[in-house]
């Protein structure tokens, strides 16, 4: 299988990533490479083998559910571009209908 | 986890025993990480059901399609200035999602939905129900259809209803507003839509450009969870008694009526405590019927004047069973018992204590009320005279002067028997 170019920059987009063309070519035959490589378990019988969802086999992997301190409020805001009542700025992500 | 757990058996839900998390890829400012750890192809429960007593009286089944865990989200605040603020407490905290089948077909339904849900999660010890909180959020997707056909229109989703009345006023709001959308010749779009206040109406709040693409895949740093039997049955084992189960019951073995059933399985908290007096009824020489009733006309109105909940007065169940045992045993009357459990709501004081230190007890000695009665007709001729010539109101004189010189404590049956006898001889 073959991604298209409109894959590629649909992938970009999705993942917020700007791309030069010369670059959306590159990816587009880095990206089709590694589909023809795992294209190779078709090749194989799978009929009883259960999807794998984890490449470990573990499960149930738990850990006591205690409180614990949090990082101090000035450490977590030192490096937000803007910020106002402890909270971080960011630009409106919606239009929330006017003022009220 | 348990809590999860514990939810899904609750609404009746068919448990995976298998289950793995996912990453649900987006970008939005309330995900720092830009995923959103979820549970997707197999959640925690599936097809389970609620059944919900609406406004009408009727019960209607709500079918539950899927209880899931996912991580909660930042809280967004927008402003005025074309910013957002950002609060990441809440963050990665676990989060259980309950989603419905369209069963619900008015903004009362859903919200009687919702109550009950609360009702639930309450009684189940996993959350506290508070909606202005955001502890509890109700999020209704909303579609119309023509009567009559099957396929459900577009939606739009509710967000950010901070209360119950918010819920059904949004939901009913939605659907005039897709009806008349509709009507008008106009198409309802995708989109997720805000609850204003003052204007009482929704608004839009982020319309869904593009098809959501979320690229689920399973969660590499969280291994699959698998429960088996014996773990799930354990958690099944602990499940409080529920509100429906609790009802049934008061109704079957106590001959409640229905309304008193449910207003003493209305929290979990009076449920125990009314069990926990019931038990220690038969003992007392009460009944389980009696102590309900002193339960909702006196204790209830007692915690409503003092604004107390019922784990934090001082009245035991031990003591209210006490207090009762006191008036079928005729030791004090009615009214009595109603002052000292006053006392005993402000103090704390056993009743036998209080009856016996201000000398409550009631007078039950036929030959003490005899010679009271034989008093009050002595000192009323008048009153005697008029009564024997058919003026039978004054009957309720005579028994209020015999209350009044034994201070209310005289055995009423008592002193109506032997006035009875007297007048008529």
């Amino acid at each position: 299988m073959s991604l298209t170019l409109a894959d590629v920059e649909k992938i970009a987009n999705l993942a917020r990533l700007e791309l030069t063309e010369a670059e959306k070519k590159q990816y587009l035959e880095q990206l089709s490479a590694i589909l023809h490589y795992a294209e190779r378990l078709n090749e194989l019988d799978l009929t009883d083998i259960p999807p794998t969802s984890h490449a470990i086999a573990q499960q149930n992997i738990m850990r006591p559910d205690v409180a614990e301190p949090s990082l101090p409020m000035e450490d977590l805001l030192h490096n937000a571009p803007q910020q106002k009542e402890n909270q971080f700025v960011v630009q409106a992500v919606l239009d929330d209908g006017g003022s009220a | 986890m348990e809590y999860a757990l514990r939810v899904a058996l609750a609404l009746n839900c068919t448990i995976n025993h298998h289950n793995i998390f996912a990453r649900k890829n987006y970008f939005y400012p309330d995900l720092p990480k830009g995923y959103q750890i979820s549970q997707y192809e197999l959640p925690l429960g599936v097809n389970g059901w609620l059944d919900v007593e609406l406004e009408s009286g009727e019960t209607k089944r709500i079918g539950i399609r899927r209880v899931h865990m996912e991580e909660d989200t930042g809280k967004l605040t927008h402003q005025d200035d074309g910013t957002s603020l950002v609060d990441y407490n809440r963050a990665g905290v676990p989060l259980l999602e309950i989603v419905t089948e369209p069963d619900i077909r008015s903004g009362e339904e859903a919200r009687a939905y919702a109550m009950k849900v609360r009702q639930i999660l309450r009684y189940l010890g996993v959350n506290s129900g508070d909606m202005e909180k955001g502890v509890l959020r109700v999020e209704p997707n909303i579609s119309i259809r023509p009567v009559g056909t099957a396929k459900f229109g577009t939606r739009t989703e509710l967000k950010n209803l901070n209360s119950f009345r918010v819920l059904a006023d949004g939901t009913a709001f939605e659907i005039a507003r897709q009806t008349a959308v509709l009507q008008s010749g106009g198409t309802v779009i995708q989109e997720t839509r805000g609850w204003h206040e003052g204007r009482r109406e929704t608004f839009s709040q982020r319309t869904k450009e593009e098809a959501e693409d979320y690229r689920y895949f399973p969660e590499p740093d969280l291994p699959p969870l698998h429960l088996d039997d014996a773990f799930v049955e354990q958690v099944r084992a602990s499940l409080p008694e529920l509100p429906d189960t609790k009802i049934a019951r008061y109704m079957a073995e106590y001959e409640l009526s229905e309304y008193d059933a449910r207003v003493l399985a209305e929290e979990r908290l009076v449920g125990e405590w009314f069990d926990t007096a019931v038990s220690k009824a038969n003992a007392a020489g009460t009944t389980p019927k009696s102590v309900a009733n002193w339960m909702i006309n006196e204790l209830f109105r007692l915690m409503n004047e003092a604004k107390l909940n019922i784990d934090a007065i001082q009245v035991t169940p031990t003591a209210l069973v006490e207090l009762i045992g006191l008036v079928e045993k005729q030791t004090i009357n009615n009214n009595t018992a109603k002052e000292v459990l006053a006392e005993m709501f402000a103090t704390g004081t056993a009743p036998a204590q209080i009856v016996e230190s201000k000398g409550l007890a009631q007078i039950s000695d036929n030959t003490a009320i005899q010679a009271i009665i034989d008093q009050v007709l002595a000192d009323n001729p008048e009153q005697v005279s008029r009564y024997l010539e058919g003026q039978d109101k004054l009957r309720g004189f005579f028994v209020g002067q015999v209350m009044r010189q034994t201070k209310g404590k005289a055995n009423p049956a008592l002193v109506n028997q032997l006035l009875d006898a007297a007048l008529n001889a």
